[in-house]
């Protein structure tokens, strides 16, 4: 019985944190590109005055969404179309259910796991979760019966699964590196080091992989070094049909993606939860020093620094799409398949050589 | 692959450049927030209704009518504003004036803002110099058309 009031504590839990992160990083995307752009930003949003640098701003916009008329054209098909957002958003928001946030939790005698589930194949969980994803944009393309969103849609599913190639592909040197396909088993491997004082990191261990994996999700989010499937000033993309709500749930579905992607980028190539030379009971540094700490103080430590890297991933690729202008549809397959690709294959090859050299 | 990989030194720099923007105007909104090097801001943007732009002494806003001595409008009712109005937005009615060097004022003097172009014309012909647009008033929208209509009482007063 307590088991499942502490399963469904840690679902409510892991959720509120995605989709209120989800919520704040339309604010920040404002106020990054803002302060890039030597502006000032959403700050006018208010609650009784109080205007505190915009955070009202999400809620204000949550309202608006709400009450705009929610218009399915007459000539779409209904079911698909009202089915696609809810497939696309629901594809995205289950995958947090395999992301450790740290790393067990002991309270009264009961050692509780900081992650929904850990079962053994999160990692290709996630990745296929993040694949299926692609049915709601299809879908959407689809059942809106119209010319344009369905080039939107189509091309969704071309790169999306192109990319999906050069993402598994890149994992797959980091699996031979970390023999598992279990997140947290992946982020406990990262916790050894090497040489004595390096965290055995993947971004230590897999530089090209990361890159590879990088740019294969920047792809996967659909935004605007990529955004080809929705392409703002030509064809408008697979949700032209939408409005109101179901609009702002493609919307939202793109920052959850965001999140998503910086929460596999911590998890896989920098450590999770790790941080450096922390221990289960305290900091050993590799020049002698010892600093001990207490259970809680460590497991807060660890949560802080998984979201302060989700945190550093987020700001990063909303720089890099306030930054760069939007690739042409062949230029995108070519990066794909003729370079992303390619490298990592190499990838693998390098790092299996490399393993069975060292044994 | 090499022009590939010119083209990622490219996109290097150019995310360089974006950080840099970012990392100084984030600096100094932080600073300001500690009320140090208030004079420096991290931002070009004016926010408007709080804070303004000093408006040119030759710019043309909101328009009046001068008037003489005595009070009455300098106007002469010569309608040369009303010919040379390219927006056709001046109405004006004459009336009687008792002074025989005067001999005419308006009675009527109404300015359709919903219509003016603000392009200053009737202030070049006008002979007697009886209407300017140097109030320096550029807030006057209004919820209605007809709160634009601009009669002589709100021109003068």
């Amino acid at each position: 019985m307590s088991d499942w009031i502490i399963i469904l504590i840690k679902i409510i839990c892991a959720l509120v944190w995605f989709l209120v992160i989800a919520l704040y990083l339309t604010w920040a995307e404002r106020k990054e590109s803002a302060v890039i752009q030597d502006r000032i930003g959403a700050n006018r949003a208010n609650i009784w005055k109080f205007r505190v640098i915009g955070l009202f701003q999400p809620f204000a916009d949550a309202i608006k969404m709400i009450f705009k008329e929610d218009f399915t054209p007459s000539f779409s098909r209904k079911f698909l179309h009202n089915l696609a957002p809810f497939v696309s958003f629901f594809f995205v928001a289950i995958t947090i259910s395999a992301i450790p946030f740290g790393d067990v939790l002991r309270i009264g005698g009961r050692e509780i796991k900081l992650q929904i589930v850990d079962f053994n194949v999160s990692l290709l969980f996630v990745l296929a979760m993040l694949s299926l994803g692609i049915y709601g944009i299809i879908l959407a393309g689809w059942s809106s019966n119209n010319r344009y969103t369905l080039i939107g849609g189509m091309r969704g599913a071309a790169q999306l699964i192109s990319y999906e190639v050069a993402l598994g592909l890149s994992l797959i040197g980091l699996i031979l590196v970390y023999p598992s396909l279990k997140l947290s088993a992946i982020v406990h491997f990262q916790g050894e080091l090497l040489w004595g004082w390096l965290p055995k990191w993947g971004v230590f261990l897999q530089p090209l992989g990361l890159l590879i994996f990088f740019f294969a999700a920047l792809a996967e989010t659909k935004r605007v070094p990529f955004d080809l499937p929705e392409g703002e000033n030509e064809i408008v993309g697979f949700f032209t049909e939408y409005s109101g709500l179901k609009w702002g749930l493609f919307m939202f579905t793109d920052f959850m993606e965001v999140l998503i992607v910086s929460c596999l980028l911590t998890t896989l190539f920098f450590g999770g939860w790790q941080v450096p030379w922390l221990y289960a009971d305290g900091f050993h540094f590799p020049w002698g020093g010892e600093w001990l700490l207490p259970h809680g103080i460590v497991v807060a430590f660890q949560v802080l620094a998984f979201n302060l890297k989700v945190f550093f991933f987020c700001w990063l690729q909303i720089l890099i799409r306030w930054t760069y202008p939007r690739f042409r549809y062949d230029q995108v397959m070519d990066l794909g398949w003729k370079l992303l690709v390619p490298l990592s294959l190499v990838n693998i090859a390098g790092t299996a050589i490399l393993l069975s050299l060292i044994g | 692959m090499i022009k590939a990989l010119g083209y990622f030194i490219e996109i290097i720099k150019g995310s360089l450049i974006t950080t840099r923007h970012f990392m100084v105007n984030m600096w100094f909104h932080t600073l300001k927030l500690f009320r140090i090097k208030t004079k420096r801001k991290g931002a070009v943007t004016i926010q408007y209704p709080e804070e303004k732009r000093d408006i040119a002494s030759r710019h043309r806003s909101l328009h009046r009518l001068l008037k003489r001595e005595d009070g009455k409008p300098r106007c002469v009712v010569c309608m040369l504003c009303v010919t040379v109005c390219p927006s056709e937005c001046i109405y004006v009615e004459a009336a009687e004036d008792p002074d025989p060097e005067v001999q005419k004022v308006p009675s009527t003097f109404i300015i359709d803002l919903s219509r003016c172009c603000f392009c200053g014309f009737c202030v070049e012909a006008c002979p007697e110099d009886a209407i300017r647009m140097d109030t320096g008033q550029i807030e006057f929208a209004e919820y209605s058309r007809d709160k634009l209509i601009y009669d002589l009482e709100k021109l003068t007063g």
